[in-house]
């Protein structure tokens, strides 16, 4: 039997599922006497809801129910909740307006649920909904995130739509040595609002099982036991034994489908209520106007330099566009994610930072790949590239100058990097990069009528969420350890059934490795079980680059146990002590002898028991964990970004890629490159392609693919990416996480790239063929002005 | 989408009486525009005449003409031997519409038909001097578009063909939206004798246009010094999230003069 090893580089074994139309998505789903659900979604950004009438659409064709807030009310269906509690510096907790799963009086973005309408076929549906009518009065709207805390109120709860405002870090300290400063230098900036667009749009299906009483539903998570918790304990659908969560194969989540949102919910209440089983599924228009949007941050940010170079201090100040209602993890995102990290691969003294969280009439905004660390990465290494700049230092020697080198490393907002080599992935990826060589290539490009610009981005994340006591002491309302268990059956066969989901990772093949390379068996003898509350323990799902660090960490503790008892049940196979068995590449020896038994035949004996006394040894071998992490992983890397700017039209070509990433040991190097390639693409599309742009009445300009730009092969190029390799010292497996890297290095990369190569710190994300031209055209004009 | 009959023509003449007789009927090609407008129920015709089996696609050679059925593909019009032969810029414009299943729906017919501002085959036709032929009539390109979407076509006539005269040069350069890869300018340049056109799809609040300053300085002298100066004004431009009517004045200019470069190279 072949042993897979961790660190080989196999094909994954879900793909031929997925490659040959296999794949069992929810939309694929259909339950007996099934319904169809379609919302009713406000055209308005910002309205009261003086009237709903629902009498002629109730008789049309084909109409089962129809539910507006009115229903969720009587039902007492409580609200979609905030997870994580933040408070304002003057130490009051977060100011939340409440977020019904069916709006009740007010509707607060385009899209936002007024009804939903369940008939039998989803035209009929959507007929009925065309015959609903709403008496809206429309109430002035703002979308935008700096003027948010002037504008019309979206929840009175939130004075001034200001959720919280709330600091890290020490404000004095840092005010001297701003003070005391040789250089500042100033930044103002705007991170760009995303929409996720997962090639599955979200869907559920909801069923009532009258007989038990009990309710089925199946959903696009990636985190099922969470969402169940959520929706038994804080919405009260249903008691969590009673209430069965299903996430089948789900096509991609990015962190959009971490969330409990109003149509799953929807659906398995209406369920109940209507006794019908009820799905919906978003087109891709829903996905756009009503999926949890990322990033949508404005900050002006600073960098204190001393005569020698060294940072001495960093200070800034961000508003969070929060949408129109706190999303479930939402308040999170814009602090501990983010302003933890503001420390970036460098020593620095003293950082400040102030963030204020704002509601606008938008979509509500959350965790998206990277959820806070590309915006704190963003704000450091453009920070950096900037005052080397200005300073008049190379952006790498500058680096270098600056990186932590000492570990572990305290950084005056939280974190404790653990280990990690800086100057080593930079070092690499500048030899990879042939940066020596750049600025022939640049000169050749000038030729062409090219300005070629180099950018670097040596960024480091925090991964594997993460130490429960640790996030719980930060306003966490969950604990982030990992669960798992590891079945072994008669015949040797293995299944893992793990808390972790996986959505694109390729955690059939990953975690299989895992016990391949343990027990000695073949990775076709393992399967991986997931994404059923039913069938596996609880667990906390895959975000936050967290299922190699924490999820396999606990199976591995699991295989420990295994292990353990199997050494026990093979002692008495072998008739010799416990202590003298070896357990090595599939088999049981007994120390200094040939005497030896495979792993299948000591799985059979642990069923069979007739070799031990079951009142030494209990039969059966399988063993379960929960693992909680000691610290944050921190991945860490550096990538270098070349590219062209064609100055007649504005177009920017990425000319050239270099990754050099250190995520600790490396279980699956092909499934790594893959995360990295896939990250490295979204952070591109953020820098050059992707915005949400929503007109100044609250309507989405970029509701589809037509205006909405995604990064298609097309715009990357063929990217070159390297490793080093500090093992993490935190984890059993010393894995840091890969999942967001690249969309967490990317877009400084590209922005730092274009700012070098058109000489100026003012270009914005995305920066489009129009924005990179009217940046052109500014400078061009000045120049003439200056002579 | 609404409910809606569906029939299929079998000839030309058979699309045109469903289109006396049928209700509320809407001609269907690739439909790659009308399928998802109905989708969104932003349109609801109550019949779709198909006109795939009614013997519209093709490709030939005649004299000096290269005549494409209204039914052919933007794909096979790409893959065509003889449109790459006479007409080498036609093939690339198809070549570089949407993306593969776009292509391989699409058709030409439809295209033209729907006269799309920002499609590309419009702005071929224009500088091609093509005829568009019809269950009725000929109808050339100069008259037959008639601003964003609008045509010269009545309500029961059926685009037939497409006849393009064989240029002596000809080339199209497109400047593609980031998202949606249709054009924010495309420019069409064909010369043929003494005779230079260039015609401009994407930019213009009417439609395609025939850019007569650029024909003007081309006639004199092929060659992209030729446009240096040669003003667009953006008042007649379109301006949108991805594009600025400034910007767009200024990208008919650049693009133009790579369509000249491309067309002599
Ligand atoms: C994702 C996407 C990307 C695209 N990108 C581009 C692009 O880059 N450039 C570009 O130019 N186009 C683009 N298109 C448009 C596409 O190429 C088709 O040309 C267009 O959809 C119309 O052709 P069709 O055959 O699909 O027509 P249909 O959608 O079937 O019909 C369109 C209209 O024309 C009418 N019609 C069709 N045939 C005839 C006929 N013979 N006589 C009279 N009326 C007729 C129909 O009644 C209808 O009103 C794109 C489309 C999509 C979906």
């Amino acid at each position: 039997m072949t042993v897979t090893a961790l660190g080989a580089a196999v094909r994954r074994k879900e793909d031929h599922r997925f490659i040959t139309g296999k794949g069992q998505y929810t939309d694929d789903i259909n339950r007996p006497g099934q319904a169809q659900a379609y919302f009713l979604r406000s055209p308005h950004a910002h309205a009261t809801l003086k009237k709903i009438d629902i009498a002629k659409a109730k008789a049309m064709p084909g109409v089962v129910a129809i539910y507006t807030g009115e229903d969720v009310a009587a039902d007492k269906v409580g609200g979609l909740i905030c997870g994580w509690m933040i408070h304002s510096k003057d130490g009051t907790p977060m100011r939340a307006g409440p977020h019904p799963i069916l709006a009740q009086g007010k509707v607060r973005y385009v899209g936002d649920h007024v009804a939903v309408v369940i008939a039998e076929t989803l035209s009929q549906a959507k007929d009925a909904a065309e015959a609903i009518v709403v008496d809206y009065g429309v109430l002035p709207a703002n979308a935008d995130t700096s003027k948010a805390q002037k504008a019309p109120e979206v929840h009175s709860e939130a004075p001034n739509n200001t959720v919280y405002d709330w600091h890290i870090g020490d404000k004095a300290a840092t005010e001297a040595a701003f003070k005391a400063a040789k250089h500042v230098t100033t930044l103002e900036i705007v991170n760009n609002r995303l929409v996720p667009n997962a090639m599955e749009p979200r869907a559920a299906v909801g069923e009532y099982d009258a007989g038990n009483d009990a309710l089925t539903l199946y959903t696009t998570s990636q985190n099922p036991h969470v969402a169940r918790l959520v929706l038994s304990a804080f919405i009260g659908i249903a008691p969590e034994h009673k209430l069965r969560v299903i996430a089948p194969d789900v096509g991609g989540g990015f962190g959009s489908k971490i969330f409990i949102y109003a149509e799953e919910t929807v659906c398995v209440w209406a369920a109940r209520k209507c006794g019908r089983p009820v799905k919906w599924t978003a087109d891709r228009t829903e996905e756009f106007l009503c999926v949890a949007h990322g990033r949508d941050h404005v900050t002006h940010a600073e960098l204190a330099t001393d005569a020698e170079g060294k940072i001495t201090g960093l200070r800034v100040k961000t508003i969070a566009n929060m949408g129109a209602y706190l999303s479930t993890f939402a308040s999170s995102v814009p602090t501990y994610l983010y302003a933890t990290l503001l420390s970036g691969q460098y020593a620095i003294p003293n950082i400040y930072a102030e963030v204020d969280a704002v509601y606008t009439n938008t979509a509500p905004v959350d965790a998206y790949r990277g959820a806070g660390r590309p915006e704190a990465t963003f704000v450091v290494e453009r920070l950096v590239e900037a005052a080397a700049r200005e300073i008049g230092m190379d952006p790498a020697a500058f680096r270098r100058r600056n990186f932590v080198t000492k570990f572990p490393h305290q950084t005056p907002v939280i974190m404790m990097y653990d280990c990690g080599d800086y100057k080593a992935s930079l070092v690499k990826a500048m030899e990879m990069a042939d940066v020596k060589g750049f600025g022939k290539r640049r000169r050749e490009a000038a030729k062409r009528g090219k300005l070629r610009g180099l950018g670097y981005s040596t960024y480091i994340e925090a991964c594997g969420i993460a130490p429960s006591q640790a996030v719980g002491s930060l306003g966490a309302g969950v604990g982030l350890w990992e669960s798992a268990e590891v079945r072994v059956n008669p015949v040797g066969t293995v299944e893992v059934l793990t808390g972790s989901h996986s959505h694109g990772q390729g955690h059939e093949t990953t975690f299989a490795q895992l016990v391949s390379s343990r027990l000695g068996i073949s990775i076709d003898n393992v399967s991986i079980v997931h994404g059923d509350t039913d069938k596996v323990q609880f667990g906390m799902g895959t975000y936050g680059s967290r299922s190699g660090a924490v999820g396999m960490s606990a199976i591995s503790k699991a295989l420990d146990k295994i292990e353990a008892k199997a050494k026990k049940v093979a002692s008495h196979v072998l008739e010799a002590a416990e202590a003298d068995i070896d357990f090595k590449d599939g088999k049981f020896t007994v120390k200094g002898t040939d005497k030896s038994v495979d792993f299948g035949t000591v799985a059979l004996n642990a069923y069979i028991a007739h070799k031990f006394n079951p009142q030494e040894l209990e039969p059966g071998l399988k063993e379960g964990s929960f693992y909680d992490p000691t610290n944050f992983t921190f991945p860490a890397g550096c990538h270098i970004c070349e590219i062209e700017v064609d100055q007649e039209t504005g177009v920017a070509t990425i000319a050239k890629w270099t990754a050099v990433d250190d995520f600790g040991n490396v279980i699956n190097p092909m499934i790594v490159e893959g995360q990295v390639h896939g990250g490295i693409a979204q952070g591109v599309g953020q820098a050059l392609l992707e915005g949400a742009i929503y007109n100044k009445d609250g309507q989405l300009v970029t509701a589809s693919f037509m205006d909405y730009a995604m990064p298609r092969a097309h715009d990357l190029p063929s990217f070159d990416v390297g490793m080093t390799v500090t093992p993490c010292p935190s984890n059993p497996l010393g894995i840091k996480g890969c999942g967001e890297a690249g969309a967490i290095a990317a877009p400084a990369a590209v922005i730092n790239a274009l700012t070098d190569a058109l000489g100026t710190e003012e270009v914005p994300m995305p920066a489009t063929p129009q924005a990179l031209w009217t940046v052109i055209q500014k400078q061009s004009r000045a120049a003439i002005a200056a002579e | 989408m609404y409910p809606f009959k569906y029939q299929k023509a079998a000839t030309v003449r058979g699309a045109v009486s469903l289109l006396g007789k049928a209700e509320d009927p809407k001609l269907l090609a690739g439909g790659h525009t009308l399928i998802p407008t109905m989708k969104q129920r932003l349109a609801s015709p109550k019949t779709l005449i198909d006109l795939s089996g009614a013997g519209l696609s093709g490709i030939e050679q005649k004299g000096r003409n290269i005549v494409i059925g209204a039914m052919t593909t933007h794909a096979e019009v790409a893959a065509s031997a003889i449109v790459q032969q006479a007409i080498p810029a036609l093939a690339r414009l198809a070549a570089h519409i949407g993306d593969p299943h776009v292509r391989h729906r699409g058709t030409i017919g439809g295209s033209v038909a729907n006269n799309d501002p920002a499609a590309d085959y419009p702005a071929a036709l224009m500088a091609l001097g093509a005829t568009v032929h019809t269950s009725k009539r000929k109808i050339p390109a100069e008259e037959f578009f008639a601003g964003m979407f609008a045509t010269a076509l009545d309500e029961d006539e059926v685009i037939t063909k497409i006849a393009f005269p064989v240029p002596a040069k000809a080339a199209y350069v497109k400047f593609p939206n980031p998202a949606s890869r249709y054009a924010i300018v495309g420019v069409f340049v064909a010369k043929k004798g003494s005779q230079v056109k260039v015609a401009v799809t994407g930019a213009g609040s009417g439609g395609v246009f025939r850019h007569t300053a650029m024909e003007e300085a081309l006639a004199k002298r092929f060659n992209p010094k030729s446009l240096e100066g040669v003003a667009t004004p953006a008042a007649d431009l379109n301006g949108d999230i991805h594009a600025s009517a400034d910007y767009r004045a200024h990208l008919v200019g650049v693009i133009a003069k790579r369509a000249v470069a491309a067309a002599i190279a």
